[in-house]
């Protein structure tokens, strides 16, 4: 299997105003392409050459020796999936069996987007604001670079990219800002319920 | 009470090299954040760091209460690497390297090339947000990066005399991806006078 920069799900422009297609362009096709390519020599000729991304991940996650590999490869990932997470006019509140599930679990729908828009600005640094699913409950939790909920054994279902580059262009230092025009208009809650 | 610096020079003195954009937002905005949440932790931490310099602080953070620590590291070690930043750096740059410190680069490092090379590759390889340090140890100049906004001070690493900022934050205006680009761009706007004194408060 080899490991290849996946097509954005929506065209560099259709997450404006929010997220321009200056920040998409640079964000998909400079920052999640050199992962790809990165990651494609750090295994040339190892034994984690022809695994499944997620292979390679937990193969890494953990090991010291294997740093560059995890990084690159938990950022391809991470990319993929945080781009499948919006949509042009999403955000808003979830619905059906999501909704009852983060109202059982967090108290209320509300009370699970102010701890997620939290995790995302206490991140110090550069990392990802996740909701989780961990051991059967949904969990918000915090990363920090390249870390992954897969590396904890935990499945993830939404997360937001709190590295600057998601976000400067359009929002410079105000990461509130973005989380909130995350989480308000971009979302694409159909792909998070699939995820459960 | 601790207290945003100047800069000194005026936001647009790095340009083309550092835009006046990124200057205005990183000190009026990122600069002034950690000063504004640096007084916040340290008046919630109370009477055992109250007055505390800003060295000894980061240098203890262990005597610092385990509720403000994160805080202070984080906010104290951003003041501090910001405060040294802005100083390394002047309009046009400055050619002003001692020959103290040029002896001494050449004797640790193997010269003024090694050293940007060791340097660059700290900056360039520091995974995430962080900085890139040259260090006086021991009596002995050292290449070093740190994570976030920690800093050699907080593990007895020496005492920084030139140094870096990687955070995207620093950069993205301009060059967006090209770390590369910023990092070889910035020799340019280096006040070597600046490193050259530093180094001289060391020996």
């Amino acid at each position: 299997m080899s490991i290849t920069l996946p097509a954005l799900p929506y065209g560099g422009g259709e997450l404006a105003p929010h997220i321009s297609e200056q920040t998409l362009g640079f964000h998909h096709g400079k920052h999640h392409q050199t992962y790809v390519t990165n990651l494609v020599k750090l295994i040339e000729g190892t034994e984690l050459e022809g695994q499944s991304l997620e292979a390679i991940v937990k193969a890494s996650a953990g090991d010291p020796a294997r740093a560059g590999i995890f990084n690159n490869a938990a950022q391809v990932w991470n990319h993929t999936f945080y781009f499948h997470c919006m949509k042009s006019g999403g955000g808003g509140k979830p619905q059906g069996a999501l909704a009852e599930r983060l109202a059982k679990d967090f108290g209320s729908v509300e009370a699970f987007l102010e701890q997620f828009k939290q995790a995302g600005l206490t991140q110090f640094g550069s990392g990802w604001a996740w909701l989780v699913e961990d051991a059967g409950v949904l969990k918000v939790t915090k990363t920090a670079n390249a870390d992954t909920p897969m590396a904890h054994g935990q499945k993830a279902l939404l997360t937001a990219d709190v590295w600057e580059h998601a976000y400067y262009l359009d929002f410079q230092n105000r990461r509130a800002d973005y989380l909130d025009a995350f989480l308000a208009h971009l979302v694409d809650w159909d792909f998070v319920a699939t995820q459960l | 009470m601790f207290t945003l610096p100047d800069l000194p020079y005026d936001f647009s003195a790095l340009e083309p090299i550092v835009d006046a954009r990124t200057m205005e937002i990183h000190h009026g905005k990122h600069h002034a954040a950690y000063v504004a949440n640096l007084n916040n932790a340290v008046e919630q931490a109370g009477a055992e760091v109250a007055g505390a310099p800003l060295e000894i602080l980061l240098s203890g953070l262990g005597r610092v209460p385990e509720a403000q620590r994160a805080a202070v590291r984080n906010n104290g070690g951003g003041h501090w690497n910001h405060s040294l930043f802005w100083r390394l750096m002047c309009k046009h740059g400055d050619a002003g390297l001692s020959a103290d410190l040029a002896s001494a680069i050449q004797r640790d490092l193997g010269g003024l090339d090694a050293l940007r090379e060791a340097f660059g590759k700290a900056a360039l390889t520091r995974f995430g947000s962080g900085w890139a340090w040259l260090v006086v140890d021991k009596g002995t100049l050292r290449v070093t990066s740190t994570a976030n906004q920690d800093n050699p001070l907080m593990d007895d690493g020496g005492l920084p005399i030139l140094a870096l900022d990687v955070w995207e934050h620093a950069y993205y205006l301009q060059y967006q991806n090209r770390r590369a680009e910023y990092i070889e761009s910035w020799w340019k706007v280096v006040n070597w006078s600046e490193v050259s004194r530093l180094y001289q408060t060391t020996v």
